[in-house]
């Protein structure tokens, strides 16, 4: 029996399992990066610093490794524990990148991060670095193969729901893996993790030239993560006005809620810089538009409208109202496999399956379905606006300023300064947690922009859940809770105690709190 | 290709996926299990945490791309296994949870009481997911209460408790104990003195456990457990486990007696198991490791090739029952899974071959001293 307490623990424990994983994967994607360019720069020149300069990242990036490992494995069973009814539906179409990321990505990595710990003395610096590498390189794809199960979940192309097994499968696999929603996302996720690297290694750096500490040492570390982060940030953005195009033409309903647009905007569009979203009276307060700027960024026409949620809502009624029709016929095709007519008329309204799924939650008898389900059905289909509207601005304030902070740190590194400038270096110290802070909600937008679907237009989030029981979610979800909060403790104590050490931890001997 | 020969070169590669998770994780989880036993110093224990620190991690992705596989080319089985052994499940997600993180933070706080923390949660994280496996082979072979209806939701009507039944649990210690063989040996081949003297007596040990509790498993079975037979299944057919008809009667022993050549398996898995004890006796690592690792092999093989076509027989509803024929992705994802496979796979046993290259030799007291400041 799925009851809606279900539905929402699930989806609460998703979501917390997610966003705690995604605080170290960013890091890990970064910080690996980074490694690879400080020891470049050591294998090229030689000089020791930069050997002592990966090393001592390494140390921080080996703790925040550990973590993302073990919260890792957790997604991956989770889909199965929690997720049953997904896992079948669309297990042939989002279980292959799984297990490609798995095969190329994770054994690369954790073979390698292997050697890059414990191989130093035991490889040439040209061989070690090329471990480094292709540990960093492992990194990178393990992000290509999850994006592109994630791009699938948002927009599923390439793909033909099978009525005789009674799940979604596989028709192009080029179409799944070259989809631009993956390309999109790939690049703009993969850059704000290596803008996250950049922005750790600046901060930890700039609090060391505050406390003229390792001040050579901290000056090489802020001028790579700088340069690192300038070009990576101006990616970032790029690639994320490329998603949101993709949202705009592929997902009107998130678009809107991120705009908080209720009723069509005419062309072009104008940009909603701040309101007060009201989702009663479904209006904004205090509204300050930017004219024509959505048109031109979301639409890239002069022409195109941005539909709003009431309009929305009322086209996603009658598809809903059709999607009733192919549950039915659906059934009854179960029971008459080999009826053709059936099978013709099916096929006519297959396309609005999942929005006859969307009725489930109100009726186990969806040919019965009254009006007043159906449009209940249909307001379901707008995620919750105030919550996407103000991630989305979070996020992109947060970018904005760490893209200040490098362009400064950029130029003072180059006038070769830094150590100088107290107030940027408060500032670039105070900017530690923006990345994450703009990562988290960056998925907020995603995800929840994406609700109620666990796959967009196709298969509904209360009915992708296992057959558990609540009052299991309950413990399952306390038991994360408990354990997770524990273990971020611990890392956040390491962390600080690595980074207030600083390069002392190396026992090189050459380094302040070895001599002090 | 040929989609019956698809499904059962996928049921081929599931089943050496989980035999590479027991060989190559099971080194580092023997090693972690005799953490407490074999490591009276700090020293010793650093000694035991670093012969295996810079592989554990690469093996456990054994595991990992099992899942994986299992999800991508067995959707259904993957959705009642996991979603059904509910419990279970997450036990064996939290200790594995556990392992990364002791294996990197118990060296970096000088504390006794901070590193013994870290070596409890590692002993757990090394010697219960071997346990929880084989209860859930043990609880395979005996039929899992689940049911599927109309709409293909599984539903499993049993619980955590109901996995720990004798047969269970006596599988269960054939799991840890053929894995602390095998970590005993690795332990053999990376240590000197002492360490490596106990290491010997529970590499012996371990090895004539083995023997003993797999050929009692596999009596019990014989006599004991009703086999699941199967009938009118289209092997190349759309898969829909509603659409057979599953008897219980008979004795799984008559599956492995109508084709002889299958007891290649629990044979290897009995000489592997009396050939480790010998090898591990006369101090030659090398081989003994290879005795024990093909001994694991021909463990994991064994409940395998004795359901078949069996994966997850159902006690409740024999027809809901999933075999190997009727719980597997479409015939295209398959293929292109095979392709990425056969490129991959070799590739992959390349650079972890080089690794182990890398890293060869005994770790001494004096490696660990001399790179105290950046080993495990």
């Amino acid at each position: 029996m799925i009851t809606p307490e279900l539905v929402d623990l699930s989806r609460l424990q998703f979501a917390v399992t997610a966003l705690y994983h995604y605080l170290f994967v960013p890091l890990t994607l970064g910080l690996s990066m980074l490694l690879v360019a400080m020891e470049g720069c050591y294998v090229i020149t030689k000089r020791e610093i930069y050997r002592d300069m990966t090393r001592f990242w390494g140390k921080l990036f080996a703790i925040n490794f550990a973590m993302g490992v073990a919260t890792g494995i957790t997604m991956e069973f989770q889909f199965g524990t929690n997720w049953a009814y997904y896992s079948h539906y669309v297990g042939d179409i989002f279980g292959p990148p799984l297990a490609f990321e798995a095969l190329m990505a994770f054994f690369l990595e954790s073979t390698f991060a292997g050697l890059f710990f414990f191989g130093w003395k035991k490889l040439r610096p040209g061989v070690h670095w090329l471990c480094t590498f292709l540990m960093a390189f492992g990194t990178n794809i393990s992000a290509l193969w999850i994006l592109v199960a994630n791009s699938w979940m948002q927009h599923p192309v390439g793909s033909e729901f099978n009525p005789v097994t009674l799940r979604m499968e596989m028709s192009n696999f080029w179409e799944v893996i070259s989809s631009e929603w993956a390309q999109a996302t790939l690049v703009h996720d993969i850059s704000g993790g290596y803008m996250t690297g950049a922005v750790f290694v600046a901060a930890i750096s700039a609090w060391y030239l505050l406390k003229k500490r390792d001040v050579e040492f901290a000056k090489r570390s802020l001028a790579v993560a700088c340069a690192f982060g300038l070009v990576t940030s101006i990616v970032t953005v790029h690639m994320g006005d490329e998603s949101g195009y993709l949202v705009t033409r592929d997902q009107p309903e998130k678009i809107a809620a991120m705009e908080a647009i209720w009723d069509t905007a005419e062309a072009p569009a104008g940009l909603t810089l701040f309101a007060l979203p009201d989702t009663e009276r479904r209006s904004n307060a205090l509204q300050v538009e930017f004219p024509w700027v959505l048109g031109l960024i979301g639409t890239r026409s002069l022409s195109t409208p941005v539909p709003g949620i009431n309009q929305l809502e009322e086209r996603n009624a009658a598809r809903i109202a059709s999607g009733a029709k192919a549950v039915t016929l659906l059934e009854q095709l179960r029971k008459d496999p080999s009826n053709a007519t059936l099978l013709e008329s099916f096929n006519v309204v297959k396309k609005d399956l999942g929005y006859g799924l969307l009725l489930r939650k109100y009726t186990s008898d969806v040919s019965t379905a009254t009006p007043e389900m159906i449009r209940k059905a249909a307001a379901d289909t707008i995620p919750p606006v105030s919550l996407v509207f103000w991630s989305f601005r979070g996020m992109v304030t947060c970018g904005v300023i760490m893209l200040l902070l490098f362009v400064l740190g950029f130029y003072y590194s180059v006038k070769g300064c830094p150590e100088t400038k107290g107030l940027y270096l408060k500032l670039a110290a105070l900017a530690l947690p923006l990345p994450w802070i703009a990562n988290e909600l960056g998925w907020i937008v995603t995800e929840v922009g994406r609700q109620p679907w666990t796959i967009y237009g196709v298969l509904p989030v209360h009915i992708s859940v296992s057959s558990l029981t609540a009052g299991e979610v309950l413990g399952s979800l306390a038991g994360f809770a408990l354990l997770y909060s524990a273990l971020l403790i611990v890392e956040v104590w390491l962390m600080k105690r690595f980074a207030s050490l600083g390069p002392s931890t190396l026992g090189t001997g050459r380094y302040f709190h070895e001599k002090h | 290709m040929d989609y019956e020969i698809l499904k059962l070169i996928w049921w081929l590669f599931i089943g050496v996926l989980l035999a590479g998770f027991a060989v190559m994780d099971g080194q580092d989880m023997g090693v972690g299990a005799l953490l407490p036993f074999l490591g009276k110093t700090n020293e010793e224990r650093r000694i035991m945490i670093n012969s295996v620190a810079p592989h554990w991690d690469g093996n456990q992705v054994w595991l990992i791309t099992g899942g994986g596989a299992m999800f991508a080319a067995w959707p259904i089985a993957y959705a009642a296994a996991f979603s059904g052994f509910y419990w279970a499940m997450l036990l064996v997600l939290a200790m594995l949870i556990f392992r990364p993180v002791s294996f990197d933070y118990r060296s970096k706080f000088d504390s006794s009481r901070w590193r013994s923390c870290w070596d409890t949660l590692l002993f757990l994280g090394s010697a219960v997911p071997p346990i929880i496996c084989g209860v859930a082979f043990g609880n395979l072979l005996q039929g899992v209460p689940l049911v599927f209806d109309e709409s293909m939701r599984v539903s499993y009507q049993g619980n955590f408790f109901g996995l720990l039944n004798p047969f269970g649990i006596l599988c269960g210690l054939v799991g840890i104990v053929m894995v602390i063989m095998h970590g005993a040996n690795f332990l053999g081949l990376k240590s000197v003195g002492e360490l490596n003297a106990r290491a010997k007596k529970a590499a012996a040990g371990a090895s004539l456990g083995t023997l003993v509790l797999f050929v009692l498993a596999g009596i019990w079975m014989a006599a004991a457990l009703p086999a699941y037979n199967a009938s009118g299944i289209d092997p190349a057919g759309l898969p829909n486990p509603l659409a057979k008809t599953v008897t219980v009667g008979g004795s799984w022993l008559d599956h492995l007696s109508a084709t002889p050549a299958l007891f290649i398996f629990p044979l290897l898995g009995i000489i592997g198991a009396a050939m480790s004890f010998v090898l591990s006796r006369a101090e030659k690592w090398g081989a003994a490791i290879v005795s024990s690792g093909a001994s694991l092999l021909g463990i994991v093989f064994t409940p395998l090739v004795t359901m078949f076509p069996f994966i997850m027989p159902s006690s409740i509803d024999p027809r809901s029952s999933l075999t190997l024929w009727d719980c597997t992705s479409s015939q295209l994802t398959l293929e292109i899974m095979l392709f990425v496979t056969l490129i991959f796979l070799p590739i992959l046993l390349f650079y972890t071959g080089w690794a182990y290259r890398v890293m060869r030799g005994k770790v001494t007291p004096e490696y660990i001293s001399e790179n105290s400041h950046h080993l495990y």
